[in-house]
């Protein structure tokens, strides 16, 4: 397990406060950032450094909490405490706040833009999810409002490739949403976790989805299809999603974010107690009962709790985090020999 | 220790106090200064004493009175480990159904926030026992992203700033 994650730099993102959450755009070449500050900045590469190419700095009043690129790229979504998501566009280096989604009624917690690019949900304290159409006017309208969890919700993210989001929540539950003729409805409930779940993230055939909690364990659930073979009980045509794997004794406090490789497998946590840890599933394990191995361990990766990570989209093992102490780093990881 | 029959007066609010006649505790006195804390050279480590003195007086919202007067913070009920860079404070509100317990511990978490190194972890929660809701209350407590919006809230942030400012 030994340099199996090393670090390749460290920047100071967001001065005197926290940065909250990290994202790549989908070409892998420019980093986002939110935070404390109620600033966005937005990270590139010029030689061996990151440097800083924008700052958006008029479009919320209060933190920032979550930032998301659209498929294309050419967009960015930002959730703030100031109940407010902004829609930036991007052009070149600037980018401009073209739309305002209003509506929750307290802070927005996350934001996600599914993969089509046509929808994009949003989550708040409000314990709601809406779900938001986009057409090719840029013209946004809510389409729905599911008020399925009964505390704040923490999290939103969209299945890689079927019209299918996942929400977290205070109330210690995942929830899973389809379009249902017009209207979007709730289709599973994921019971298990002790406590409030953080964050999500689908493997990348999209059949497991990770989820961690202020319980200090992973959980990995896996989709079960109506006459699936393994004999797992379905009501009606909707899929049935079963915990197999339960990851814990490895996190020391509250995990805050998962983050899923779709290129490698590779799992990374970020931890309360300043850690990062990346999981990797056995080889040869039953995939109906996946054992998962710590594979790297980086204890103080961040001087404070680490809020995020996020594998890069186009190369494998780099890695990037945040933390409460304002810093943002890059990670380099290594597959460990013999597994 | 006093008892009983203490301040029923001025919190300002108007209308009935929740609890009118707190238990009043006498406040423990200055700590001697140590031979070792006055060395230079011998680091002060923070200890379970040291995180009393930043709460202990720490206004009550309702009485003017500070949490070690209604023993609301108790010494003993602090645990601290320096090398561990962690931080415990069970508080115990004066009632069970006290609606200022969520308020108390914030202005505690607030007070240890502005006044700790940036590596301690701080954990705040009410003494088993002594609350009914304690658990919801601790849960808003140790969710750092609710404490961190509900600070951005101009209203509640001055409502906690009356609590730990100094009495003149």
């Amino acid at each position: 397990m030994k340099d199996s994650l090393v670090l390749r730099s460290r920047i100071q993102a967001h001065p005197d406060s926290r940065c909250w959450f990290l994202a790549w755009n989908p070409t892998g070449t420019l980093l986002a950032s939110c935070g404390g500050d109620r600033k966005i900045r937005i990270w590139g590469t010029e030689g061996d450094s990151w440097v800083c190419k924008s700052v958006l700095s008029e479009g919320h009043q209060r933190t920032v909490r979550k930032v998301a690129w659209s498929p294309c790229g050419n967009y960015l979504a930002s959730a703030s405490f100031d109940a407010v998501t902004c829609i930036w566009k991007k052009n070149q280096d600037d980018f401009e706040c073209v739309t305002t989604l209003e509506g929750h009624e307290n802070e927005v917690k996350s934001v996600a833009w599914a993969p089509s690019g046509n929808l994009l949900a949003t989550c708040s304290r409000d314990k709601s999810v809406w779900v938001w159409e986009v057409d090719e006017e840029d013209e946004y309208e809510c389409v729905s409002v599911l008020s399925s969890h009964t505390q704040d919700v923490k999290h939103v993210v969209w299945h890689p490739s079927q019209e299918l989001l996942a929400s977290a929540s205070y109330d210690d539950t995942v929830k899973l949403y389809r379009e249902e003729g017009d209207d979007w409805v709730c289709c599973a409930t994921l019971e298990g976790h002790e406590s409030t779940v953080w964050s999500l993230a689908f493997d990348p055939s999209g059949q497991r989805l990770a989820s961690c909690s202020d319980d200090r364990t992973v959980r990995i659930w896996r989709q079960y299809l109506p006459g699936n073979e393994q004999g797992v009980a379905c009501s009606g045509s909707d899929p049935s999603w079963k915990c197999i794997c339960t990851l814990s004794g490895f996190h020391t406090r509250t995990i805050y974010d998962i983050a899923w490789c779709q290129l490698t497998g590779a799992l990374a946590t970020a931890c309360g107690d300043d850690a990062i840890r990346v999981f990797e599933e056995d080889p040869g394990s039953d995939p109906q009962q996946p054992t998962f191995s710590l594979t790297a361990h980086m204890r103080q990766a961040h001087s404070q709790d680490v809020n995020c990570v996020a594998w890069n989209p186009k190369e494998p093992g780099l890695l990037a985090s945040c933390s409460d102490d304002g810093e943002v780093a890059f990670w380099e990881y290594h597959q460990p020999a013999g597994l | 220790m006093v008892g009983g029959g203490g301040g029923s007066g001025g919190s300002g609010r108007g209308g009935l106090l929740e609890n009118a006649n707190p238990l009043i505790y006498e406040r423990s006195g200055e700590r001697p200064v140590t031979a070792g804390e006055e060395d230079e050279q011998v680091p002060d480590s923070i200890d379970a004493r040291e995180i009393f003195d930043l709460i202990r007086s720490i206004n009550d919202p309702e009485h003017p009175l500070t949490l070690e007067e209604l023993n609301v913070v108790e010494q003993v009920r602090i645990q601290v480990s320096d090398p561990e860079s962690t931080v415990a404070v069970a508080f115990t509100p004066t009632i069970p159904h006290c609606s200022m317990a969520t308020l108390i511990g914030l202005s505690i978490k607030v007070k240890l926030l502005r006044s700790l190194p940036q590596r301690f972890k701080m954990d705040v929660h009410i003494t088993p026992g002594t609350h009914a809701s304690e658990h919801a209350v601790n849960k808003q407590l140790a969710d750092k992203e609710r404490v961190a919006a509900a600070l951005e809230n101009t209203h509640l942030l001055e409502v906690v700033n009356q609590c730990l400012s100094a009495r003149s």
